[in-house]
């Protein structure tokens, strides 16, 4: 226990608090124009001191304090009904929902990819290049035009959101299960070939559990892509609820502390989903024998 | 004589690389009976293990013919003709020592209750009985190549192929498993080819050592063992035995195996 704390907590807090002194620093640095500007057409004075407070508790702040993000994602997160408009826990529901649902969605068609890929020669040479140049292209760029072309067709909704999210999540995925299938030692083919095993046996007996480690450090890869395109699907299409919306919302009114609120949540949400995927991996490995440590 | 269990005539096998063309095997021509103990030795890149790849129909042959039991290899490859031991003991690090010896009998498609107890047979046969639920990581090198024996075993084909199968283990380890193998032999009555690059080993396991050379890889002498085939380890140090060492080491010489 003491060694955890020595060889983890330490080092991340240590880090942790730098970050927050450089950003006390940085929010006195970047909000004290305005201040000055107004101290000097109210005629105010005030001491240094007092100065740096005024700094650190504007309403709308160029760069918010740490304490006013924290008092914004506590108040929203905890003191409001689930069901309310400015509740972070509502939007960060609507968003994860469609990252979930796209997530799932890319992780199916990229193993698809991959094990069609392994399998088949002619795919081997075809796809390669349009699933690498399919992530070339800016997902900022393509949102729209998926949600606009999706919308003309009566789907809107949580699925145009979720197909942004595939579209991110399953290169992640299918390169890595290329990857995982193609793991196995040539010893092993060839031992499976000595007993004359079927092409089947040898994915379902072979390939498929060797894949397994590449396929969660692929989805945790993937699931972080998955909610970034959820975001982003919700920011074209001026949508009323998600993190992008209130990202877009604080973006329009100049509502900074909510924006940086919205983008805690977002990192709060993503660090959890790549937990929960890493915990399911180590829970399989586990099952699978793997060697503990 | 009954029909030979491996028949090679007049075998080639040349592997085209990128400078240029290597001569694995040259006009190799052997005859392996059934119950026999047969060693390959030679330098590395003498073929041996390419001709055991050959028997197993990993390789394919350039020139010349081979059977298998009176069988194209291919076909006594389908027909699971016999089993084979790799240089790693290769087990599936997901599977327990019991799922990874049941792997051939689970892909042969055998019923359950027939699986488990051919399995159970075959751990006591190599003394790995207790270690069942046990993962490849939790056995030591000896006992890791033990269970791989007993997976080659599971499915009881007649012929044995073993490929170095001692070599990357300790000399006490290697003495013991030794030991085994040939009261496994005794046992089971199987036939067995066996690789190995020891001297001593080769000597103390076989009824024939078959001598190989490199640059081609080609059969350069074959000595018939007169030693009884029941052999403690202490034999090892009767004039009889170093007698055949030496000719095995003439053997050697003679293919020019000891030059650079």
């Amino acid at each position: 226990m003491t060694d955890r704390f020595r060889d983890k907590i330490i080092p991340v807090t240590t880090v942790l608090l730098i970050l927050v002194a450089v950003w006390y620093v940085a929010a006195v640095v970047m909000n004290a124009p305005f201040q000055r500007d107004l101290n000097r057409r109210a005629g105010e004075t005030p001491d240094r001191i007092a100065f740096i407070g005024q700094t650190l508790s504007q309403p709308k702040p160029t760069l918010p304090a740490p304490h006013q993000v924290a008092q914004n994602v506590f108040e929203n997160t905890f003191l409001r009904r689930v069901t309310s408009n400015r509740s972070l826990v509502y939007h960060a529901w609507v968003t994860l929902s469609s990252t979930l649902l796209g997530f799932g969605f890319g992780t199916v068609l990229g193993i698809l990819i991959a094990v069609g890929i392994v399998h088949i020669r002619t795919l081997d040479r075809s796809l390669m290049p349009w699933i690498i140049a399919s992530q070339t292209i800016p997902i900022l760029a393509i949102a729209p035009m998926i949600i606009v072309v999706l919308a003309a067709i009566g789907i809107t909704g949580l699925i145009p959101k979720a197909m942004i999210s595939t579209y991110l999540s399953f290169f992640p995925v299918a390169v890595g299960m290329v990857k995982g299938l193609r793991s196995p030692e040539i010893l092993h083919l060839d031992l499976m070939r000595t007993y004359n095993a079927s092409r089947a046996q040898v994915f379902w007996k072979l390939r498929v559990p060797a894949s397994v480690p590449y396929l969660f450090a692929s989805m945790k890869v993937a699931v972080a892509a998955s909610l970034v395109g959820a975001i982003v699907g919700e920011l074209p299409t001026g949508a009323v609820a998600g993190i992008g919306s209130k990202l877009l919302s604080g973006a329009y009114y100049s509502q900074t502390i909510d924006i940086w609120a919205a983008l805690v949540a977002a990192s709060v949400v993503a660090a959890l989903l790549v937990a929960v995927v890493g915990l399911a991996g180590r829970i399989t490995e586990r099952a699978m024998g793997v060697r503990p440590g | 004589m009954t029909a030979p269990v491996v028949s090679a005539s007049n075998l080639s096998l040349t592997f085209q690389t990128g400078d240029g063309p290597v001569s694995a095997l040259s006009d190799v021509n052997l005859s392996i009976g059934k119950g026999e103990f047969v060693s390959f030795i030679g330098p590395s890149g003498c073929g041996k293990t390419t001709f055991l790849r050959v028997i197993a129909d990993l390789e394919q042959p350039t020139a010349g013919t081979i059977t298998v039991n009176g069988m194209s290899p291919r076909q006594a490859r389908e027909a699971r003709a016999y089993g084979y031991v790799f240089q790693a003991a290769a087990l599936f690090p997901w599977r327990t020592i019991e799922k990874n010896v049941g792997l051939p009998l689970e892909i042969m498609g055998l019923p359950a209750a027939e699986k488990r107890e051919r399995v159970r047979q075959t751990l006591e046969l190599v003394n790995l009985s207790g270690f069942e639920h046990k993962y490849p990581w939790q056995l030591s090198g000896g006992m890791q190549q033990r269970a791989s024996i007993a997976r080659a075993l599971a499915f009881d084909a007649d012929l044995l192929l073993m490929d170095e199968p001692f070599g990357a283990l300790d000399e006490i380890v290697r003495d013991h498993l030794n030991k085994q193998l040939l009261e496994l032999w005794a046992r089971t009555n199987k036939t067995i080819c066996f690789v190995t690059h020891s001297i001593p080993e080769a000597v103390y396991l076989s009824t024939r050592i078959v001598v190989m050379s490199p640059r081609p890889g080609r059969v350069t002498d074959v000595i018939e063992s007169t030693l009884p085939r029941e052999r403690p380890l202490h034999i090892r140090e009767t004039p009889e035995f170093l007698e055949i060492a030496h000719r095995v080491r003439e053997g050697l010489r003679a293919g020019h195996s000891y030059e650079d």
